[in-house]
């Protein structure tokens, strides 16, 4: 009886085998990456679901370099000072594993900090929020992000220690490194770029 | 009682002795085989290791590495790397696979993961995995290369602390382009933006023309479910691109006419060039190659020996690697393990007869764009001496000593 059974299952698999072949050796196979699907996409899967505006709007937390995304709020350099010193000073001291924020551009620091390397202000805004500090990330509030944007843009001289930065200006700011920044431009062959 | 429970529902007749007895009686029958008169020493080594006197474990739902294959992945604060010197072939063992990520691997259950696709499109829409896995779906062999892979400084370094952040899988997942046709791409949007849910909740921005080229939302690995470490349940994988944009667990794709300007490619991820300049968005990942046998922590002997490593290119396939015995005076190809592939690591041999005097070995990869490997020098030469530390691919040699040890040969650039 169990044999019998197994000898079905082998030669139904056989032929399934065989069949698999047959159809397979017919059509031609795409390479890698490439065409699927036998060429039949319809027009829609329909998988998936619409998205609401509401979901958007809760994970959509990119601040674009025009500013766009920036929330309410504003901040400035004295409470990004003492933000700086509860929150983030145990990794960016001196002593830190990451300390290399601050550096004038134009100074002879050697690391490259948002003042003389970082080319969007709202890049500094985006990642505080995104991820800081790294012990509670993306546990500051608007506010404190924009304290702790102005506070770091000060210490590398870009702003002065009054401005208190919102969603109007932050944008405008021009970072001193924009200028250095070019595209890539390797693009294989003999030259070695 | 687990034991038990197993062996009641293994069909193999053995699996109903009980075990650990039919083991025991085996090993008495080993021992007394291995006794002879007027020898009173046993062979305890062979007692242990003789498999024919000893029934071995039964099969087991997990296959397991040999107890004598130890190979391991070598950590640091912000990465893991694969130890290329104990690979064979070009797949990389799924758990050997490199590791680089900026806040840790996350736990996402796939039963509450769902990839928002928004902006400048027709549809923003939301696709669950279960969504993703009924789309048509395709699978590619190619590597996924760290654009900071590279590291130098003293001899006794192995090609895994060289550049051990690649590696290579067989990956499975839907096509981009198909996941744009459905939620309908609006025109002028150029780019995309590719959102992980790590801590980092990492961002890269992406030109909508690769996404439609050859990138792909995987969630297959090797076979199996991508590994966590590899952005379970779903990454972007953009073939022969820095490893940096194929963003892990992503969550959400925004269509822009514009980039994003995102930290991972204004202050990382970008390298200083001559005159002072900043080259950004540097997709592309160089050709390159590396022997891997023999290298530190290798040696070897008088003789005939296979040269083997590994070369790849992000911009296309190996056209072919050149391996020389005598520091780079002249160069020979070496043969490449078929198929090659586009955009993945492909195994090359070259078989060198030693004469026991002291030489280099090296080898430098050529893609099918005709570029050719570099050297460290040539790379400074085109990049300036203050050149910054990614997408550096040079050539790198290894030391025979007559003694037979093999020892990187490292190049300094930097004071």
């Amino acid at each position: 009886m169990r044999v019998n059974t197994d000898l079905k299952k082998i030669a139904s698999l056989l032929i399934f085998l065989l069949i698999s072949v047959l159809i397979s050796s017919c059509s031609t196979s795409p390479d890698q990456g490439e065409e699927q699907g036998g060429g039949n996409l319809p027009e829609s899967f329909a998988f998936g679901r619409i998205a609401t505006k509401q979901e958007i709007d809760s994970i959509d937390i990119d601040i674009m370099p025009d500013g766009h995304g920036l929330p309410p709020g504003s901040g400035g350099v004295a409470t990004g000072d003492s933000l700086f010193a509860l929150k983030c000073v145990s990794c960016h001291s001196g002593s830190g594993p990451y300390a290399k924020l601050i550096g004038a551009f134009g100074d002879t620091v050697k690391a490259k900090t948002i003042g003389n390397y970082w080319p969007y202000a709202t890049t500094v805004f985006d990642y505080i929020r995104r991820t800081m500090p790294f012990n509670a990330p993306g546990s500051l509030t608007d506010d404190e992000v924009y304290s702790l944007t102005a506070y770091l843009l000060f210490k590398n001289r870009i702003i002065d220690s009054i401005t208190v930065l919102n969603s109007s200006n932050l944008a405008t700011i021009e970072m001193p490194a924009k200028k250095l920044f070019v595209n890539d431009d390797r693009k294989g062959g003999k030259e070695v770029r | 009682m687990k034991e038990e429970l197993e062996e009641l529902n293994n069909d193999f007749p053995a699996a109903r002795f009980n075990r650990r007895s039919l083991i025991a009686a085996a090993t008495a029958t080993a021992a007394l085989a291995l006794f002879r008169p007027g020898n009173a020493q046993v062979n305890t080594n062979l007692l242990i290791t003789d498999p024919t006197k000893i029934q071995g474990p039964l099969p087991g739902k997990l296959g397991s590495r040999s107890r004598y294959e130890n190979p391991e992945k070598k950590t640091s604060d912000t990465s893991s790397r694969t130890p290329l010197q104990d690979l064979y072939g070009m797949i990389t063992p799924s758990d050997l696979h490199f590791e680089r990520h900026h806040g840790g691997v996350p736990d996402i259950d796939p039963e509450n993961y769902e990839l928002l696709i928004h902006g400048m499109v027709e549809k923003p829409m939301v696709f669950t995995l279960k969504d993703l896995k009924r789309f048509p779906s395709v699978s590619r062999i190619a590597f996924i290369e760290c654009s900071g892979n590279f590291r130098t400084g003293k001899e006794t370094m192995t090609a895994q602390e060289i550049c051990g952040l690649t590696s290579q899988s067989e990956w499975t997942g839907v096509m981009l382009s198909t996941i744009f046709r459905e939620v309908g791409i609006k025109p002028g949007a150029t780019w995309f933006l590719a959102e992980g849910s790590d801590a980092a909740v990492m961002t890269r921005s992406i030109p909508v023309r690769k996404g439609l080229e050859d990138g792909m939302i995987a969630y297959g690995q090797n076979g199996e479910a991508l590994r966590p470490q590899q952005g379970y349940p779903a990454r972007l994988f953009l073939p022969g691109w820095e490893g940096n944009t194929n963003v892990k667990w992503i969550r959400r794709i925004e269509l822009s006419d514009q980039p994003f300007m995102t930290r991972e490619e204004t202050s990382k991820y970008t390298e200083q060039i001559k005159d002072g300049k900043v080259r950004q968005f540097s997709f592309d990942m160089d050709a390159r190659s590396i022997i891997t046998s023999p290298s530190y922590p290798g040696s070897v002997e008088k003789g005939w020996l296979e040269i083997s490593g590994l070369a790849w290119s992000g911009r296309g396939k190996i056209e072919r690697v050149e391996v020389s015995t005598d520091a780079g005076k002249s160069w020979h190809s070496a043969s490449l393990q078929q198929p090659v592939l586009d955009k993945a690591h492909v195994r090359f041999r070259y078989l060198y007869k030693w004469n026991g005097d002291e030489t280099e070995i090296m080898s430098r990869a050529v893609d099918t764009t005709g570029y050719t490997q570099p050297t460290l020098k040539q790379l400074i030469d085109a990049r300036g001496k203050d050149m910054g530390g990614y997408h550096l691919n040079p050539v790198t040699a290894w030391v025979l000593k007559k003694d037979g040890r093999v020892l990187f040969k490292p190049e300094n650039w930097r004071g």
